[in-house]
């Protein structure tokens, strides 16, 4: 295997991991959402972006070649493994505010993410880049609302979801972190630099926050990063534990 | 002298209502109906609203832990599909005069009821296949005929349901033939949920009508257009095969083919166990009541903030 396609490989996790775990955490709030209407939207959310990590995933394993299947990198991968960003597998603790914020938060960079992706040369990655921006656009659009009503709302709103911005904002960090991976991708055109992407996501964040009456904290110090090595926060084994029970309890069955 | 005539006066609207629905009239909501017909229908339709949003919980209590993730997905959308089934049999109600939100009240005040069977536990990925199979597929045989019930809006919302329920049916049915197809612990797993979830399943339709003290009118306004036995029966009648075809054991030592009724026998059903459940003893009553309330006190402030917010706009 190329250099190259062992990059690809890893690339395609990274997105199908961080969209998958998110998915894992929004289906939790199903049937116990604030409003019934946004119960289906949740369910809207949690399955587009199930569909995400299932199209990079089974492209993952065409690259690899070797018949693995999309449940394999989703059910049989340990937490040193995955590769998803930090701020998805921080668990929601049914606060509502807090999951539109960190849709809204990882959607803004998601949006400019595919946007950039759908012009990679790897025309896998971009058909499938063209597809996510679509529902990305939704999300970011729900979340943002969202966002802007709390904000606005009550007084108590207003606290809470500020409350859930300043515990998020350590993780925005981590969205452009990057590393000899994505090097070697942009110097072959199959990827973009995340980097660059930063000023336009302030500027995307910013509008709805400042909408929101809100105030991004300043006084970050910490910023939390490792995923794309696989080192993650304490919470992500015990959603792996729950989500992959089943499959290992009886490698040899089929569901 | 007053009160008798419009007494007559009512009756002869009664009498009218009565039949125009003997001749197939559908009702409306703008048409004039007699108090007791709005009150049932708005009874049961709330029920079976609440029915849709409460049965979210068990099944939706396996979402994060399906097997694969096509399995998850569908699960999911199973589970959409029925919040969806929620909101549009509750806004087909409220045509009756009361809004959802006092019909939810009722749900988690513990003063509506809703349908027995979501006060079960689901204790294996195979009880997923076996709601989705038996319960849905009960839901299939009350549904499809409450599409040719007399009140407008719940046939409506009804055929639109029906057809999603199939496919809701269709779901759980390929999940136990899967684990049928399995391995032995998956084959145990399956006649498990059988044993659990068959007979819950039959009191699905309700008490014997000699038992259901509503029927009869019910059946007079074409609310219900068959008995409870009789759509109990079309169940077992329809479900029995496809239990043998994947090999599936139905836990009755009675069923058997009566070849002169051209139906199933069945043993007796645990009455006593279906009441217990209804006054509120299930395994389960007081979860799902918790469940419930527990989402809607936690969103509280979400929907005080949505409702804030959305006045500032109108004032500005
Ligand atoms: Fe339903
Ligand atoms: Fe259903």
């Amino acid at each position: 295997m190329t250099e190259l396609n062992t990059a690809l490989i890893e690339y395609c996790l990274r997105i199908a991991d961080n969209s998958l775990i998110h998915a894992q955490r929004i289906a939790d709030w199903t049937g116990h959402g604030p409003i019934l209407e946004e119960d289906i939207a949740m369910s809207n959310v949690s399955l587009d972006l199930i569909g995400q990590a299932r199209g990079f995933y089974t492209y993952a394993s065409q690259l690899e070649g070797n018949g693995k299947s999309e449940d394999f990198y989703a059910f049989h991968r340990g937490e040193r493994d995955f590769r998803n960003r930090l701020m998805v597998e921080q668990p929601d603790l049914k606060d509502f505010g807090f999951t539109m914020m960190k849709l809204f938060l990882n959607g803004c960079f998601d949006y400019l993410f595919f946007r950039d992706l759908m012009k990679s040369n790897d025309e896998t990655i971009s058909g499938l880049a063209a597809k996510s921006i679509k529902e990305v656009t939704y999300h970011v659009r729900h979340a943002g609302d969202w966002v802007v009503r709390l904000g606005d709302g009550t007084e108590e709103s207003h606290q809470r979801i500020q409350k859930s911005l300043n515990e998020l904002w350590p993780f925005t960090n981590e969205l452009f972190e990057q590393n000899e991976v994505d090097e070697l991708l942009i110097q072959n055109g199959a990827a973009f630099n995340k980097k660059e992407l930063k000023a336009e996501w302030e500027a995307m964040v910013n509008e709805i926050i400042t909408k929101a009456t809100l105030k991004i904290p300043s006084d970050s110090t910490y910023f939390y990063s490792g995923g794309i090595n696989g080192v993650h926060s304490e919470h992500l084994g015990f959603l792996l534990a729950e989500m992959q029970y089943l499959p290992r309890m009886y490698p040899d069955a089929i569901w | 002298m007053d009160v008798k005539v419009k007494t007559d006066d009512l009756s002869a609207k009664e009498t009218a209502f009565n039949d125009s629905i003997k001749d197939g009239k559908v009702i409306e909501p703008k048409d004039w109906m007699p108090e007791k017909y709005r009150k049932q229908l708005l009874r049961m339709m709330s029920q079976h609203a609440h029915s849709e949003v409460v049965g979210m919980l068990p099944e939706g209590n396996w979402i994060t832990r399906a097997p694969s993730l096509a399995r998850k997905a569908i699960l999911i959308a199973k589970v959409q599909d029925e919040a969806g089934h929620g909101l549009y049999i509750y806004s087909a109600a409220e045509t009756l005069g009361m809004d959802r939100s006092e019909m939810v009240d009722q749900l988690l005040s513990g003063k509506a009821k809703y349908s027995s069977i979501f006060n079960y536990p689901t204790l294996t990925w195979a009880d997923i296949g076996a709601i989705g199979w038996l319960v849905d597929g009960a839901a299939i045989v009350n549904q499809t005929v409450l599409a040719k019930c007399s009140y407008g809006p719940y046939s409506r919302a009804m055929l639109r349901i029906c057809r999603e329920e199939n496919f809701h049916n269709k779901q759980g049915y390929q999940i136990l033939a899967f684990l049928m197809r399995g391995t032995k612990e998956q084959k145990e797993m399956a006649q498990d949920a059988m044993n659990r979830w068959w007979w819950p399943s039959l009191m699905m339709f309700g008490p014997s009508d000699k038992d259901s003290p509503n029927s009869a009118d019910l059946l007079k306004w074409k609310v219900k257009l068959y008995t409870n036995d009789d759509l109990r029966q079309r169940f077992i009648d329809r479900t029995v095969e496809q239990a043998e075809a994947i090999g599936l054991k139905v836990p009755d030592d009675k069923l058997k083919w009566n070849e002169e009724t051209r139906h199933y026998d069945f043993g007796e059903i645990n009455w006593e166990e279906f009441f217990q459940v209804i006054n509120g003893n299930g395994p389960c009553n007081k979860l799902r009541l918790k469940q419930r309330n527990d989402a809607h006190s936690n969103g509280q402030w979400v929907r005080e903030a949505a409702k804030a917010y959305a006045e500032k706009r109108k004032a500005n």
